[in-house]
């Protein structure tokens, strides 16, 4: 298996939305925290050593850069 | 009841008379790691010097879980069944945060094995038994208040110097083994230093004496609303003596720490009332580290002398018996004259693998236990958030991952088919026999264990045939009808085999004896 980089969410802006929607209300430290469990929750849920790895490797990719 | 130190007797060394006769073997330092260390070389029938610079056992319960393989290599060198009798047999690890119960473990639940997955006794029961077995044996010299103050490391021997309450003589022996702890003066006059990671935390360690009825079992706590926001462990001991391990932070000073007016109301409120006694309390720090390298000419560095690691895995004493276990033979057999000097290399590379990942679990564990302020808190503490609420999140809960014995990297014949937990490189899986236990029949030397065939007598090897059972079939048989191991001194699996001849168990023997597997 590897990692979708296709797009894969059907309702894009929805989701979009709703991710937004789900932080409202929250300090910086709040919604940092809530950001970790989430990451948490969808690695386990992918599960997949190979897949994780490159979501990492992809999420690295220039940070500390400018975008 | 506290435990009762007696000084053992100082006898005044003949060195100090005149020149020794040059040693096989002299192991520094008597801890538990030195005193197994002259056992297992007595095992096999190499004789040792043991100085120690003390003349009492360890002060404090120290090293308290041994494990189920620390048990089986006690067991083998005399003292494990008194061990296990006098110790808290326990298997299970519960974890809670702040008041919720998230993580709980259990370590052993196959059955059919001699020893208990873990035995809590303190230290100094441990080396109370060790000493008592090695005075009682004719190959092993154990000499109290004989401080090491210098070595020197000749071509083909080492030289140490020695105090005395009477004054100084030098020792010399071919071998000289540093089982003289973290802090081995051996490893500084050697100019030699470990390389990792030290962390930024301070811990309180408590022994107390009290009548309760805790289960046996290790608690261990995330921000306890009794202590909050640090973290806390309970291990029941023998004799009444609770071991309370309580993080402190890093800003706190150590000295004040252990002032009994500082520990008293600490404790209370981890068990709730103030009706027990204060035996032993110690403030540490944790480091993760070790020396690049093990065998250091004619000095071999075992135990907390080579390596450190952080105490949440019971990885300190169990690591350092795991470095005894894998020296012993092969010492014994480079002593003897039948093994080369590699075999030493060979021991050194395994258990370089043994200490990073014990390394690696404490590192990872205490990481988990005092992270960093920043993203290491962040997902500590959504690990536990979660923990709370979801059960994927539970194993992630890392309160220490508890010693076991690690597979050696093998490069030796292995067949397809047979089961995993006796691979090459593993610790042979142990088994009730008939009239008792499969580990107690492998030989001092090297087993040719047949399973449901008859075993090839190989030459330096013994031969061991037994009918399958059941559990002999899980454990090394899988699918096949019949299977043959061959079993190192240490019981670890050198190679095995579905269909094979005496040649190929022949060659896997000399590969694994000259270090070459």
């Amino acid at each position: 298996m590897s990692l979708i980089t296709a797009p894969n969410i059907a309702d894009v802006d929805g989701f979009y939305a709703r991710l937004l929607a789900t932080h409202r209300g929250l300090t910086d430290a709040e919604s940092a925290a809530l950001n970790a469990r989430l990451i948490l929750i969808l690695a386990n849920h992918v599960g997949d050593a190979t897949v994780l790895e490159q979501a990492l490797a992809l999420a690295r990719d220039g940070a500390g850069k400018p975008a | 009841m506290p435990y009762d130190y007696k000084p053992y007797a100082y006898h005044r060394p003949p060195g100090l008379t005149a020149p020794e006769p040059r040693h096989k073997v002299a192991i520094v330092g008597a801890g538990p790691i030195g005193l197994a260390m002259a056992l297992e070389l007595a095992q096999h029938g190499v004789p040792s010097v043991i100085v120690d610079d003390n003349d009492v056992v360890s002060v404090g319960s120290r090293a308290i879980c041994w494990s189920k393989r620390s048990l089986e290599i006690l067991d083998r060198i005399g003292i494990g069944a008194r061990c296990v009798e006098k110790g808290v047999t326990w298997k299970v690890g519960r974890t809670w945060h702040r008041d919720r119960e998230v993580f709980t473990f259990d370590l052993l639940p196959e059955d059919g094995h001699k020893m208990p997955a873990f035995v809590n006794l303190q230290q100094y029961y441990v080396e109370e038994y060790l000493i008592e077995a090695a005075q009682a044996n004719a190959l092993i010299d154990l000499r109290f208040r004989n401080r090491v103050k210098a070595v020197e490391q000749a071509a083909d021997h080492a030289v140490a110097v020695i105090e005395t309450p009477d004054g100084d003589y030098r020792l010399e022996a071919d071998w000289l083994i540093a089982c003289d702890g973290a802090r081995s003066p051996v490893r500084a006059m050697l100019g030699l230093d470990f390389d990792g990671e030290l962390f930024e935390e301070r811990f309180l360690i408590a022994d107390i004496e009290m009548a309760a009825d805790f289960p046996s079992e290790r608690w261990f706590w995330f921000e306890p609303t009794f202590h909050p926001g640090q973290s806390a462990l309970l291990h029941k001991q023998p004799d009444n003596i609770y071991r309370i391990d309580l993080q402190l932070g890093w800003n706190t000073d150590p000295e004040e720490e252990r002032k009994p007016e500082r520990v008293i109301p600490r404790i209370e409120k981890v068990v709730g009332h103030r009706d027990f006694r204060l035996d032993w309390v110690s403030v540490y720090t944790f480091q993760c580290r070790r020396l690049r390298n093990f065998v250091q000419g004619r000095v071999i560095f075992v135990g907390d002398s080579a390596h450190v690691v952080s105490p949440f895995g019971a990885r300190g004493g169990n690591g350092g018996l795991g470095d005894v276990d894998a020296l012993g033979w092969r010492l014994a057999g480079v002593v003897r004259g039948e093994a080369p000097e590699a075999a030493l290399a060979a021991f050194d590379r395994e258990r370089q693998f043994g200490a990073d990942e014990n390394i690696l679990n404490s590192a990872r564990s205490t990481r988990f236990m005092s992270p960093e302020d920043g993203v290491e808190r962040l997902f500590r503490d959504a690990v536990l958030h979660l923990a709370n609420r979801v059960d994927f999140a539970r194993p992630m809960v890392n309160s220490g991952r508890l010693s076991r014995p690690c597979v050696y990297p093998l490069v030796a014949p292995d067949a397809t088919g047979l089961p995993e937990v006796s691979r090459p490189g593993a610790v042979a899986p142990d088994a009730p026999l008939a009239d008792g236990w499969l580990l107690e029949r492998l030989g001092v030397g090297f087993t040719v264990l047949a399973i449901g065939c008859a075993a090839p007598e190989v030459p330096g090897a013994r031969a061991l045939a037994l009918p399958v059972t059941p559990e002999l079939a899980a454990r090394y048989l899988g699918g096949a009808g019949a299977a043959v191991y061959l079993i190192r001194p240490d019981q670890v699996v050198a190679a095995r085999w579905t269909a094979c001849g005496v040649e190929e168990i022949a060659a896997a023997l000399t590969a694994s004896r000259e270090g070459r597997t």
